[in-house]
C-alpha cells in the first residue's frame, strides 16, 4: 500500500524521484507524521510534490491508495503489516533458504531503508539492490522468505513490462519541449558587446596604466557587456500549424521572457510569406505591415527566425498570385519574398515542427530547405538553430 | 535528533496564523534540515512566514532579497578590490590582509554566525535561470571556500533556509528535489477570520461578514486583472475603520475601492459595474456554493 503511492504518483505523471521518496522515508523515520493520516498527507505532499500544478493528481492518487483508511492510524503499523506480508510464491530450495539469512522485521525495514539510500539507479536481477527478479529480500517478485514486494504487478506477470514502458521517454530532449529547457537553449542567443556607461573596473587596463604611471594608481573603467542580438520572428499560423500550437506557444513564451535580447519583433503569416506580415495571430489586415517596410526598417544584422511547416501547395510558393487567401493576392510569388528575406539578413534559420523524416516528402519543404538552414522544433533543434544564428558561419549544403 | 526536532517545533505565532499543512511542512523541513520552498499568490504572507518562523523558534533572521541582477556568489562573499587598491594608495587600513576586504553576503554571514539562523532567500525566481543551481552545492554542504584567501567557511549551525517564489520562472528540477515544498493556498473564510482577528481585534462581526462577502465576491470577478489579496484586505479594513464607515455603507457598495484594486482598468471595470446598476451581494448566500457549506 505504502509504495503504491510512489508508483501511482509516477504513473499519474507527477515527477517524483527516488531522492524525494527517501526524504519522505527520513521524515517518517523521524516521526514527523505523528501517527496521523492527515499529517502523513501533509508531509508526503510537502516532500514528494514540488509544484502546485500536481496537487490535484497527488490528491487523486492519495485517495485511491489510502481508500478505506479512516481517521487516525498508525503508519508504523501500516509499514509493519506491509512487511509482514511474505511473498513466497516461488519455491526456494532448502539450501537457498538456509543461505538467505532470516531477517527480523525491524532489521528488514532498516535494511530496506539503507538499501534504498545506497541505491542510485534501477537495478534488475542483482543480489543486493531493490529491483525485480532478484534474490534480495527487497524488491518485486523476490524469492526471499521474508521478502517485500516493492510495487509493480503481483504474481508471475512480468513486472518488466510495467517498468519498462519507455519510462525514460520524458528525458529525451529531441522529442519534448519543456519551457525551461527551451529557455536554456535560447540563452545561447547572445553576442556580448561592451555598450553603455563605463562603470565596470577594468583590472587589466588599470594595472597597465598604473605601471605606466610608475605605481601611481589610475583606475580604468569600461562599459558592461551587453547582448547585441536582435531577433525577428516570423510565424506560420493556422491550417497545418494548428496541431503544433503547444510547442510553438512555448517557444513564443520563452522568447518573450528572454529579457537578454536587445530587440525582439514577431510577425505572423499563413503558409507562405508574401507582401504583408501581420502583427497578430488572427491575421487582422488592419494590423498588417508591408514586408518591404519591415525589410527597410531592420538592418542586415537582425537574426531571422522563421517557424513554419514549410509544407504547402507548390503553387502557393512558386506562382504569382499564389496566396491561398484570394483577397490578398499579389503578383510576387512567395519564393521571391523568401529569397529577399534570405538575402537581406546575414543569418536566418527555419524551425520546422514537422518530424524530420517528413521533410523530404514535401516538394515545398525541399525547396525551402535549400534556401534556409532548417531545424526541427525541439529543444535540440533550437540549440542547433541558435548555433547557426550566432556561431561561426558554415556554408549551407 | 528527536529531542532536537521537538525543541525546534514551529506552531505558528501570535502574529501569524498558519494552516495545519503549513505547520507540518515547516516542521518537516526543520527536522530534515532541508530548504523550505514556499509558493503562493502575492500577498499570502510568504515573506512574513520566514519572519515568524524565526520568531517562533527564537532565532535571528537574515534575508537575502533576490533581484534580477543577483549572482550566487553575492550571497557568499564579495572581495572589495577597489577599496583595497584605494587603501594601498593612501595608506589607510591594513592592506596586507585580504580578509579585511572580504565582505560576506547573507549566506556567508549565516554560516559564520555562532547561533542558528533563519535564512530567507526571497523571490528566488527573480534571478537568472541558473541561479538556483549555483547555490545548490552551498546549501547542500553548508560550506564554501573563499578563493582569495583559501579559507573554508563551514556553517557552525545549519541555518533554517526558507525560499520563496512567485512562480515567474520555472525552478530547476535538481533544486526542487532538495526542497520541502509548500503552496500557500488562498485562505478560506474561517481561516481569514482568524487572520483578520490578529490584525484587527474585536471587529464588529456584522461588519466583518459584510467586508468578507464583498472581498470574496471581488475575487470571483473574472474581469479583474489583479485579484485583491490578504494584505490588501487588511489594509482596506484599516481604512474603513479610520474612515468611520458604517455597516450600512459597506452593505450598499464598496467604499475606498482604491485600497483593494491597484489597477486603473480594474477600478474602471468596477465603476462600470456600479453605473450599470449591478447588484452587490449582501449575504453569504449570494455567493457561490464554495462559501455556503
Amino acid at each position: 500500500m505504502f509504495l503504491d503511492l510512489f508508483y501511482q504518483l509516477r504513473d499519474e505523471g507527477v515527477p517524483v524521484a527516488i531522492q524525494e521518496w527517501l526524504t519522505l522515508m527520513q521524515a517518517i523515520a523521524e516521526g514527523q507524521h505523528g501517527g496521523s493520516l492527515m499529517r502523513f498527507y501533509h508531509i508526503s505532499r510537502a516532500t514528494l510534490v514540488k509544484s502546485e500544478t500536481y496537487f490535484d493528481s497527488f490528491d487523486r492518487v492519495f485517495s485511491r491508495v489510502f481508500q478505506g483508511v479512516e481517521g487516525e492510524f498508525k503508519i508504523e503499523d501500516e509499514v509493519l503489516a506491509w512487511l509482514n506480508d511474505p511473498k513466497n510464491h516461488q519455491a526456494l530450495t532448502e539450501e537457498q533458504r538456509a543461505m538467505l539469512e532470516r531477517l527480523t522485521q525491524d532489521e528488514l525495514m532498516k535494511k530496506f531503508l539503507e538499501t534504498l539510500a545506497e541505491q542510485t539507479e534501477r537495478h534488475d536481477g542483482g543480489g543486493k539492490w531493490v529491483g525485480t527478479g532478484g534474490r534480495s529480500p527487497y524488491g518485486n517478485n523476490g524469492e526471499h522468505p521474508t521478502g517485500i514486494r516493492v510495487g509493480g504487478e503481483s504474481k508471475n506477470r512480468s513486472a518488466m513490462k510495467v517498468w519498462d514502458e519507455r519510462r525514460f521517454m520524458g528525458y529525451r530532449t529531441d522529442l519534448t519541449m519543456d519551457l525551461r529547457q527551451t529557455k536554456v537553449a535560447l540563452k545561447r542567443l547572445r553576442q556580448l558587446t561592451r555598450i553603455g556607461p563605463e562603470d565596470e573596473l577594468d583590472i587589466d587596463a588599470t594595472i597597465d596604466t598604473t605601471c605606466k604611471n610608475a605605481g601611481e594608481i589610475e583606475l580604468e573603467f569600461r562599459a558592461e557587456r551587453k547582448n547585441q542580438v536582435r531577433l525577428l520572428l516570423l510565424m506560420d499560423v493556422g491550417g497545418t500549424m494548428d496541431p503544433y500550437y503547444e510547442p510553438v506557444s512555448r517557444l513564443l513564451t520563452a522568447l518573450h521572457e528572454e529579457r537578454g535580447l536587445r530587440d525582439f519583433k514577431a510577425y505572423y503569416f499563413h503558409n507562405c510569406i508574401y507582401d504583408h506580415l501581420y502583427k497578430t495571430a488572427d491575421m487582422n489586415s488592419r494590423k498588417s505591415l508591408p514586408t518591404g517596410d519591415i525589410l527597410r526598417k531592420l538592418n542586415h544584422r537582425w537574426k531571422l527566425l522563421v517557424v513554419g511547416d514549410a509544407a504547402m501547395n507548390p503553387a502557393e510558393l512558386l506562382e504569382p498570385y499564389g496566396n491561398i487567401d484570394p483577397r490578398l493576392e499579389g503578383d510576387t510569388p512567395g519564393i521571391k519574398w523568401l529569397h529577399r528575406l534570405n538575402d537581406h539578413f546575414e543569418r536566418s534559420v527555419w524551425l520546422n515542427p514537422d518530424s524530420q523524416k517528413l521533410w523530404g516528402h514535401t516538394h515545398t519543404t525541399r525547396i525551402i530547405q535549400n534556401l534556409f538552414p532548417m531545424f526541427h522544433l525541439s529543444v535540440d533543434g533550437i540549440s542547433e538553430a541558435v548555433q547557426a544564428l550566432i556561431g561561426a558561419k558554415t556554408s549551407l549544403h | 535528533m528527536s529531542e532536537n526536532s521537538e525543541f525546534f517545533r514551529f506552531r505558528g505565532t501570535e502574529g501569524y496564523i498558519a494552516s495545519e499543512p503549513l505547520i507540518d511542512a515547516v516542521n518537516c523541513a526543520l527536522a530534515l534540515e532541508k530548504p523550505l520552498l514556499i509558493k503562493g499568490e502575492p500577498g499570502t504572507g510568504k515573506t512574513l512566514l520566514a519572519r515568524h518562523v524565526a520568531e517562533g523558534l527564537g532565532m535571528p533572521m537574515e534575508s537575502w532579497n533576490i533581484k534580477s541582477t543577483s549572482k550566487a556568489t553575492d550571497g557568499l562573499y564579495v572581495y572589495d578590490t577597489v577599496q583595497r587598491l584605494n587603501d594601498a594608495r593612501f595608506g589607510d587600513g591594513d592592506v596586507s590582509d585580504i580578509r579585511h576586504y572580504i565582505k560576506y553576503g547573507p549566506l556567508g554571514t549565516v554560516f559564520r554566525a555562532e547561533n542558528r539562523h533563519v535564512l530567507l532567500i526571497d523571490e528566488i525566481d527573480k534571478a537568472d535561470l541558473e541561479f538556483p543551481n549555483d547555490i545548490l552545492h552551498e546549501l547542500d554542504e553548508m560550506r564554501f571556500d573563499v578563493m582569495e584567501t583559501g579559507d573554508e567557511i563551514v556553517a557552525k549551525e545549519r541555518p533554517v533556509v526558507i525560499v520563496t517564489s512567485n512562480n515567474e520562472k520555472e525552478l530547476p528540477d535538481a533544486f526542487l528535489r532538495r526542497c520541502v515544498f509548500h503552496f500557500i493556498e488562498f485562505p478560506e473564510r474561517d481561516l481569514m477570520k482568524e487572520i483578520i482577528d490578529v490584525h484587527h481585534k474585536n471587529l464588529d462581526t456584522t461588519l466583518l461578514d459584510q467586508v468578507l462577502i464583498k472581498f470574496y465576491w471581488l475575487r470571483e470577478q473574472e474581469e479583474l486583472r489583479k485579484k485583491p489579496s490578504t494584505s490588501e484586505l487588511i489594509d482596506w479594513i484599516s481604512v474603513l475603520l479610520r474612515g468611520g464607515i458604517t455597516v450600512e455603507q459597506v452593505n450598499e457598495h464598496i467604499p475606498f475601492l482604491g485600497a483593494l484594486l491597484k489597477n486603473e482598468q480594474d477600478t474602471e471595470a468596477m465603476q462600470r459595474f456600479d453605473e450599470a446598476g449591478g447588484d452587490m451581494p449582501k449575504a453569504w448566500s449570494d455567493l457561490g456554493p464554495r462559501y455556503n457549506q
